[in-house]
């Protein structure tokens, strides 16, 4: 059964379960997927934007023109079948783990008890699926971090994190795209843009799409552009 | 003509471009960024001509001080109550006046207020980042930050002197006694009862860690009742998120769309405007609203800025304008 909470005067957040699961997400993709289409039919007024993420959807509302009630009865008699799944892509990513790009290496592998190694060989090994954005432009939410690297965010944020930092926390990984303070543990560098400057294409990921992560030495790190 | 410009002679952090906002791309990761202060942002628009959401300089407690080049313009300052002045002499707060080439206007910070607004009748020239050029300030996305020797370009510039004076201001945007409005949740259910008490019960103040983002509040440790990794969920302009320390932060136009730390609870819009405006040491109390409350905070301030254009801002525009053509043929009159 979905929970609605309020937040605010304009929006309303739907849970579809407590924890992660593939399967609470795909309810996620569809919810989020029927009410888009609610709002391009008419079928719902006074929405403004929803918001994915990995069990809820965020719906916010303008509040001159509905409210919270309004918005929940209206979601509650959707009818969520028959959203049609987006084909993923598949995009490989090169990582430097070297420690001078990695100060959290070491923590993470105190934590887990392996060794800095045996973390970088765990998160190779990992399957990741972009699930959401979230947090700042484009940070694409990954899961797929295996449970033998599973660390909790630090107890506060850490600011001045580099862009193109690889992070983890919570099952979750992912590739800032700009310098920001994060509570996540950074366990290597990349190259990569997740927002390449293309106006057609603004955003590499789509969820859903899934992520190989590839080792490469510090040398190859800096030698490239 | 001439291309009208500002020319930055300086400008301390945190000063940036602000349309009203990018809205609608939160499930990119991107918050709408726009104004701290909407209305002061609006008001200093819409009393020159132009659109409410129309490009303005945000300026920040640290200052800025431009140089007119090319052409008169004039500018409207809107905003906390920043001195602002002319070629070193000081004109007051929350006030049009047009500048002719060579003068020079200095906002600095004053007796209150974070954030101020320069506006300038005509369109500010600015990048734009997926529509928009309000400025995301971590990122630089958008127009961007505004610094000493930039041009700050302006097309269809207007000169219109029969506006000058001082800014009508708008009453609704005060804070009663400090009282901040929210709605409760949505993870209020993470909070022991110990907490959820303290955090109405008890003032809060801002500290100096204020920026774009977000705002840290120095008050009673909120702890919460369950495990720190949750899977990040949606947040909003105005949430208040609670890190595993147990301190509360206030999050603002710049916020991170998600987030794995509980939010206890979500500041109404009402009085998020005013709530920008406050400085580090002010002290504020969280008063819980009903979510039906809450609509009722938005619709009555909707109404109330609405009466306060027509009423207070478009008739004195209008009036000026009337005055200065009277007074046009009464010079006709007696040649």
């Amino acid at each position: 059964m979905n929970r609605f909470a309020p937040v605010g005067d304009s929006a309303v957040l739907v849970e579809l379960a407590s924890e992660f699961s593939e399967q609470a997400n795909r309810q996620v993709v569809v919810l989020d997927q029927a009410i888009n289409s609610a709002i391009d039919d008419g079928r719902i007024v006074g929405l403004v934007e929803t918001v994915p993420a990995y069990v809820s959807v965020l719906v916010v509302f303008d509040p001159l023109v509905t409210d919270h009630d309004a918005v929940c009865t209206a979601i509650n008699q959707l009818d969520a079948t028959g959203a049609v799944a987006v084909e993923p892509r598949r995009h490989h990513v090169a990582v430097c783990y070297d420690l001078g790009v990695a100060p959290d290496l070491e923590a993470v592998a105190a934590h887990s008890g392996l060794s800095p190694a045996g973390v970088v060989e765990a998160h190779l090994a990992g399957s990741y699926r972009v699930v959401m954005y979230g947090f700042a432009p484009g940070y694409a939410y990954m899961a797929g971090v295996p449970a033998s690297i599973n660390v909790p965010r630090k107890l506060q944020p850490v600011r001045g994190v580099a862009a193109g930092s690889v992070i983890i926390a919570g099952g979750q990984c992912l590739i800032t795209t700009i310098e920001m303070p994060t509570g996540w543990s950074v366990i290597g560098r990349t190259h990569f843009r997740v927002l390449p400057d293309q106006p057609d294409a603004p955003f590499a990921f789509r969820p859903g799409d899934e992520i190989v992560f590839d080792r490469i030495t510090l040398d190859e790190y800096e030698a490239a552009p | 003509m001439n291309p009208a410009s500002l020319r930055v002679v300086s400008a301390g952090p945190l000063v940036t471009f602000q349309d009203g906002g990018r809205i609608g791309h939160l499930r990119h990761g991107i918050p709408a960024s726009g104004p701290m202060d909407r209305t002061a942002h609006a008001i200093a628009n819409v009393v020159l001509g132009n659109p409410a959401g129309a490009t303005a300089v945000e300026v920040s407690r640290a200052g800025a001080s431009f140089e007119c080049v090319g052409a008169s313009l004039t500018v409207a300052v809107v905003g906390g109550r920043f001195r602002t002045s002319v070629n070193g002499a000081t004109i007051g707060s929350n006030i049009v006046v047009t500048l002719v080439p060579g003068d020079q206007i200095a906002l600095a910070s004053g007796s209150s207020g974070s954030w101020a607004y320069l506006a300038i009748a005509g369109e500010i020239v600015a990048p734009r980042w997926l529509g928009h050029t309000a400025t995301h300030s971590l990122s630089g996305l958008g127009g961007g930050r505004v610094t000493a020797g930039l041009d700050v370009e302006v097309s269809a510039a207007r000169a219109d002197p029969i506006l000058d004076g001082a800014v009508a201001v708008f009453a609704g945007n005060d804070l009663v006694d400090g009282a901040v409005r929210v709605v409760l949740g949505p993870q209020d259910h993470r909070f022991t009862a110990q907490a959820l008490q303290h955090f109405v019960a008890i003032p809060f103040s801002l500290t100096e860690g204020f920026d774009r983002m977000g705002v840290r509040l120095d008050g009673p440790q909120l702890d919460l009742d369950a495990a720190l990794s949750i899977p990040s969920e949606p947040i909003v302009r105005g949430s208040v998120q609670v890190a595993g320390d147990g301190v509360a932060t206030v999050l603002l136009a710049d916020h991170q769309t998600t987030g794995g730390y509980p939010k206890i609870a979500t500041v109404v819009g009402a009085d998020l405007d005013a709530f920008c405006q406050l400085r580090p040491g002010d002290a504020v109390r969280f008063v819980p609203v009903a979510p039906a409350g809450a609509i009722t905070t938005a619709r009555l301030r909707a109404a109330a800025l609405e009466k306060f254009f027509d009423n207070d801002l478009l008739r004195t525009r209008q009036l000026a304008r009337r005055l200065a053509e009277a007074d046009l043929i009464g010079d006709v009159g007696t040649d």
